[in-house]
């Protein structure tokens, strides 16, 4: 077996996006479908009835344009959908009504920040579609091979679907990791989609090989699905290009297949359907009239274009003098930079905000697995506790633990330290009086800070927060004890 | 003269006067039906019941009324690919034998809005999916004319329905010519309107791109009078135009002094009968004396319509009836083990032969590898066609030709030949390719068989195209009623 | 020009039809003789000629994004073949090795 070290990855990935319009894309069922009983948002189109026909919602095909714009695609003036054929039990009409040679959007690029340097990834194209139904399978687990028979959903059938391509142009697990961070972060500020990956609303499929650096064909793709998280995407990716080394390096070659991410054993799986050729036979979509983009709107819907993250970032460096890696963060989730904002407007000193945002809070966020706007803290705890500090009632440290409970349940910040007495003890008697205890009670650690050991003084610091359980303020009690020790001496 | 021999016309002046009552009616009409129905076998699912109980409560809502809508209370049949709530609608097909609609097409919905009883749902070739009636899943129909002969199709049913006064008029659809060709076999009349002027919400699709629904009537009258009631813009039909329907009744004038009248000669060729030729020579002589100007013209890409239709038709069909599958209605096989071997067992089971044959086309038009060479090349001569009938109506107001090569042939005399089949619809086709207007009004008989006459109009130019026929029909001797000997 | 039984079959796989060996002959023969006389269309020089997909001088034709009614689930499963908790039933989707 030989080592092969210098071997290339490319990547590139399949985004389909459900966008956020009250209604279906061919029909006036609701499309805000999460937690519906199943098959009670459908009517004679979505159901594929016979005799039904689709009526193409103006919303969706707006939104696709702003993201095209977003993503410096060329809008096409001269758009069709087309028929999309095949059999499976999610199509309500066994074919998707989908995009082809006539997309709404064509071409384009993101730029996206990896580790210092700025690459752009080449946006193939931006198409509309529909969503399909929701299979759920009855029998071992839950999963397709080993169900007996399996249950069909049809709400989901109809929602605006977006797809997303992107050219081959990832170099790595993680820049492709944080390409769909930025997409996610711009779909948001357009507005155009909730992007929820747990829920399916955002979903990622990437086609994957390796070849030896310098070459110019592409190796073996594999097309790896169902990776339901940005860390799963990156989880799966490294995974399969791991797996792709391997097979390589044996001197095998990699079989081009679909493969299924397992979230939980971490691995990727054929998903051994009978690889029959597919022959989608697309053609125009009878029952539609083609779509002619007027440029003049196209103009306005530009012009009318939120400020996007790359902007935001920006403005967060200087405005804000934020350093442009937090920034970065903070803009790359439209709900954390909407935060830091709400933060930055009732409290002064946007880089501490910055700081617990990162830190603190992102911290229990991701341990919990939690967005920032579901979690109990907002804008209002926040900011606070930043004041609480400024005030010195309480000190950096008992705010963490005061920040503790308040993730955990909301209370205020001040509600907080008024029902444990937590207020910092900041009265120069209150303090004295205790400092003199810790004294007395360690007479030894005073001889040797006398002797000259200054660790001496650090210990009875210590022993001071001890008996204020941490509510001392310790600049204060610094200034007094070295006053006292002083006295001492 | 009998109640069911009347027309939609003179029985709505009967109603608005109160001479006659719609219970009287629809119970005439049921009368006749139960003495003819059982030979000509026109309809597939007739519920009485349903029908005089809307009949009688039409009466109750009328009885303060001067005046009614023209639709109001009278009896019309509804072929079976119209989706009828409530209704069974099969399409003549096994798969959706027990279907039953849980909506109503935007024009059944129109009827009932204003007034009309729906007698029953008629039979059909499998989802419009011929030339005869004969591909029903449910048996044949039977011309009225001629009971050993076909009444054409796919709206057979509904042709048939008219002609033997089982109904005062009806509602077929027409892909190729499936409103026009039994219309002109049975001897009544029937238009295809223009692409887009009649919602297609609700009508169980065959070749989306040229299915149209349509009247079949007892005369020219009744046809603007049916017009009128269906024609207009669905915001639910994304291929709807947005026009504004004249009153269709206003163009009924017999005057045709000076129109244009071009022949085309590609639809006078050698597949069309010698009797079928003479028909129309002597109704293009009675235009003439009429003070029309009739003239030879050619649309040299007509001999290319029947193979581009051949290829489109079956391509959009293909992709239409994907949805039979046996997951959310219509029949699924017994026993099977996967879902694959549903998908095959239910469509090998619930779909007849030519069905099965039009799908294959389809999907092969369609495959890599031969859509440019089928499907392509198919939707390029259709551009041609559309090009030749444009030129061809900036030189005349109206084509003229036969609707049908032939009077109608015997039952199952085509049968086993599917392509023999296909050619009776080689003079209607070429309209559905373009999206005109033509309708197929009755114009002579050869041997007791009735021979129509298809006049074919620019788009939207329903109005002319209905002047020409009545000025005809009023100056014709006329057909009489099929013999029908019961 | 010849539409053979292998041809037939992967049609019919393509279509989900299942046919069996007498069927497959009547149709290969009968297409073949159909797509012999659709042929035709091959003879004429088509280069310069667009497609027409629709004879409509329609364009853009959208709803607005307004939620209606939808069906009741009764009326949404009134005539599923199989159904259970709401939802149409299906057999396996994979076949067993
Ligand atoms: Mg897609
Ligand atoms: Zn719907």
């Amino acid at each position: 077996m030989k080592k092969l070290d210098n071997l290339e990855v490319v990547i590139g990935l399949e985004i389909h996006v459900e966008l956020l319009t009250t209604s279906k894309m061919f029909c006036g069922c609701s499309a805000a479908i999460f937690g519906a009983q199943p098959n009670t948002l459908v009517c004679p189109v979505c159901l594929g009835l016979p005799g039904s026909l689709p009526v193409p919602n103006e919303k969706a095909v707006e939104y696709t344009v702003k993201t095209g714009l977003a993503l410096n695609s060329s809008i096409a003036n001269f758009s069709q959908f087309h028929r999309k054929n095949y059999f499976y039990p999610d199509m309500a009409k066994n074919y998707q009504i989908s995009q082809y040679d006539l997309p709404l959007c064509d071409g384009g690029y993101l730029g996206v920040d990896i580790n210092g340097f700025t690459r752009q990834v080449g946006i193939t194209r931006v198409h509309l579609e529909e969503d399909t139904g929701k299979l759920f399978h009855v029998g071992k687990g839950g999963r397709i091979a080993q169900a007996h028979y399996s249950l069909v959903d049809f709400n989901r059938s109809g929602v605006p679907l977006m797809e997303v391509v992107t050219e081959p142009d990832l170099g790595s697990p993680k820049e492709a990791r944080i390409f769909l961070q930025n997409l996610k972060s711009i779909l948001e500020h357009l507005g155009v989609s909730d992007c929820n990956m747990e829920q399916g609303s955002l979903r990622c499929d990437a086609n994957i090989s390796v070849r030896p650096r310098g070459n110019k064909e592409l190796g073996v793709k594999t097309e790896v699905k169902n990776m339901n998280s940005f860390k799963s995407l990156e989880r799966a990716l490294t995974y399969e290009v791991e797996r792709h080394k391997q097979i390589l390096e044996g001197g095998g070659e990699v079989e081009q297949e679909t493969r299924h991410f397992d979230e939980t054993k971490g691995v990727t799986t054929s998903l051994r359907t009978k690889e029959y050729a597919h022959d989608y036979r697309y053609f125009p979509e009878p029952d539609l009239v083609p779509l002619n983009i007027d440029s003049v709107w196209v103009e306005e819907l530009k012009r009318d274009l939120p400020e996007l993250p790359d902007a935001r970032k920006m403005r967060f460096e200087e405005v804000y003098k934020l350093g442009a890696q937090d920034a970065g963060i903070l803009t790359s989730s439209k709900i954390m930079a909407d935060f830091f904002e709400e933060c930055a407007k009732s409290y002064p000193k946007p880089k501490i905000i910055a700081n617990w945002i990162l830190g603190e809070l992102s911290y229990r966020l991701n341990q919990e697995n939690l967005q920032i706007d579901e979690s109990a803290v907002t804008t209002r705890h926040l900011v606070e506790l930043l004041k609480l500090i400024d005030d010195g009632t309480v000190s950096g440290k008992m705010a963490k633990d005061i920040f503790e409970e308040v993730f955990e349940t909301g209370k205020l910040p001040r509600i907080i330290v008024e029902e444990k007495g937590l207020s910092q003890i900041t009265g120069e008697k209150e303090l004295s009086t205790i400092i003199e205890l810790a004294l007395e009670e360690n007479l030894s650690a005073v001889e040797d800070f006398k002797k000259g050991k200054q660790r001496a003084f650090g210990f009875l610091i210590g022993q001071v927060m001890k008996l204020t359980k941490g509510r001392a303020n310790p600049a204060l009690v610094n200034k007094i004890l070295q006053k006292k020790l002083e006295e001492l001496k | 003269m009998e109640l069911h021999n009347l027309t939609g016309y003179k029985l709505h002046n009967m109603l608005q006067t109160k001479k006659i009552s719609a219970e009287e009616l629809i119970k005439a009409v049921f009368t006749r039906v139960e003495k003819v129905e059982r030979k000509v076998k026109a309809y597939l699912n007739l519920d009485r019941d349903l029908a005089l109980s809307r009949a009688k409560k039409i009466d109750q809502n009328i009885k303060s009324e001067k005046k009614i809508s023209f639709l109001t209370g009278l009896p019309i049949a509804v072929k079976d690919n119209i989706c009828t709530k409530g209704i069974i609608t099969t399409c003549a097909s096994r798969m959706l034998e027990n279907f039953n609609p849980v909506y109503n097409a935007t024009v059944a919905q129109r009827i009932i809005d204003r007034g009309a009883v729906i007698a029953g749902k008629t039979n059909m070739d499998e989802f419009a999916m011929g030339s005869s009636t004969e591909n029903s899943a449910f048996g044949p129909t039977f011309n009225p004319w001629n009971l050993e002969t076909v009444p054409g199709g796919s709206s057979g049913g509904s042709a048939a329905a008219v002609a033997a006064g089982e109904a005062i008029f009806s509602l077929g659809s027409d892909t190729g010519g499936s409103i026009r060709q039994p219309a002109s076999l049975c001897g009544v009349v029937g238009l295809k309107p223009t692409y887009g002027l009649i919602s297609r919400y609700g009508l169980i699709a065959f070749a989306s791109s040229l299915d149209q629904i349509g009247p079949i009537t007892k005369d020219v009258r009744d046809c603007a009078c049916l017009l009128n009631e269906i024609a207009g813009h669905d915001p639910k039909d994304s291929t709807s135009l947005r026009t504004n329907v004249p009153d269709y009744t206003k163009a009924l004038v017999k005057e045709i002094g000076g129109l244009r009248i071009g022949i085309p000669k590609e639809l006078m060729g050698e597949g069309v009968s010698r009797d079928v030729k003479d028909s129309v020579e002597k109704a293009l002589e009675l235009l003439r004396g009429l003070g029309a100007h009739v003239e030879e013209t050619s649309l040299p890409h007509l001999d290319y319509a029947l193979s581009a239709y051949y290829l489109i038709a079956p391509a959009e069909a293909s992709s239409n009836l994907a949805r039979y599958d046996g997951v959310r209605y219509g029949y699924r096989a017994e026993d099977v083990s996967d879902m694959l071997e549903m998908y095959s067992k239910t469509r090998a089971l619930g779909f007849g032969d030519e069905v099965k044959r039009r799908i294959m086309l389809g999907t092969y038009a369609l495959s890599a590898g031969y859509y440019e060479a089928y499907y392509g090349q198919a939707q390029k001569v259709r551009t041609l066609v559309v090009r030749d009938f444009n030129e061809a109506f900036e030189k005349f107001d109206v084509l003229i030709s036969p609707t049908s090569p032939t009077p109608a042939f015997k039952i199952g005399e085509k049968v086993a030949d599917p392509l023999q089949m296909y050619l009776s619809d080689i003079c209607t086709i070429p309209v559905n390719l373009a999206g005109i207007p033509a309708i197929s009004i009755p114009c002579g008989a050869v041997n007791g068989l009735p021979v129509g006459l298809q006049i074919m109009g620019k788009v939207l130019g329903e109005e002319t195209v209905l002047r020409v026929a009545y000025a005809f029909e009023q100056n014709f001797a006329g057909m009489g009623k099929p013999p029908l000997r019961i | 020009m010849s539409i053979t039984v292998r041809d037939v079959e992967h049609i019919a796989w393509l279509a989900r039809l299942e046919l069996s060996e007498r069927d497959k002959r009547k149709f290969s023969k009968q297409l073949d003789h159909i797509l012999d006389h659709a042929g035709k269309i091959k003879e004429i020089d088509l280069r310069d000629v667009p497609p027409t997909s629709h004879v409509l001088p329609l364009e853009n034709v959208f709803r607005k994004d307004e939620s209606e009614p939808c069906l009741t689930d009764k009326e949404a499963l009134s005539n599923a073949p199989k159904k259970e908790k709401g939802a149409f039933v299906v057999p396996r989707i994979l076949a067993q090795d």
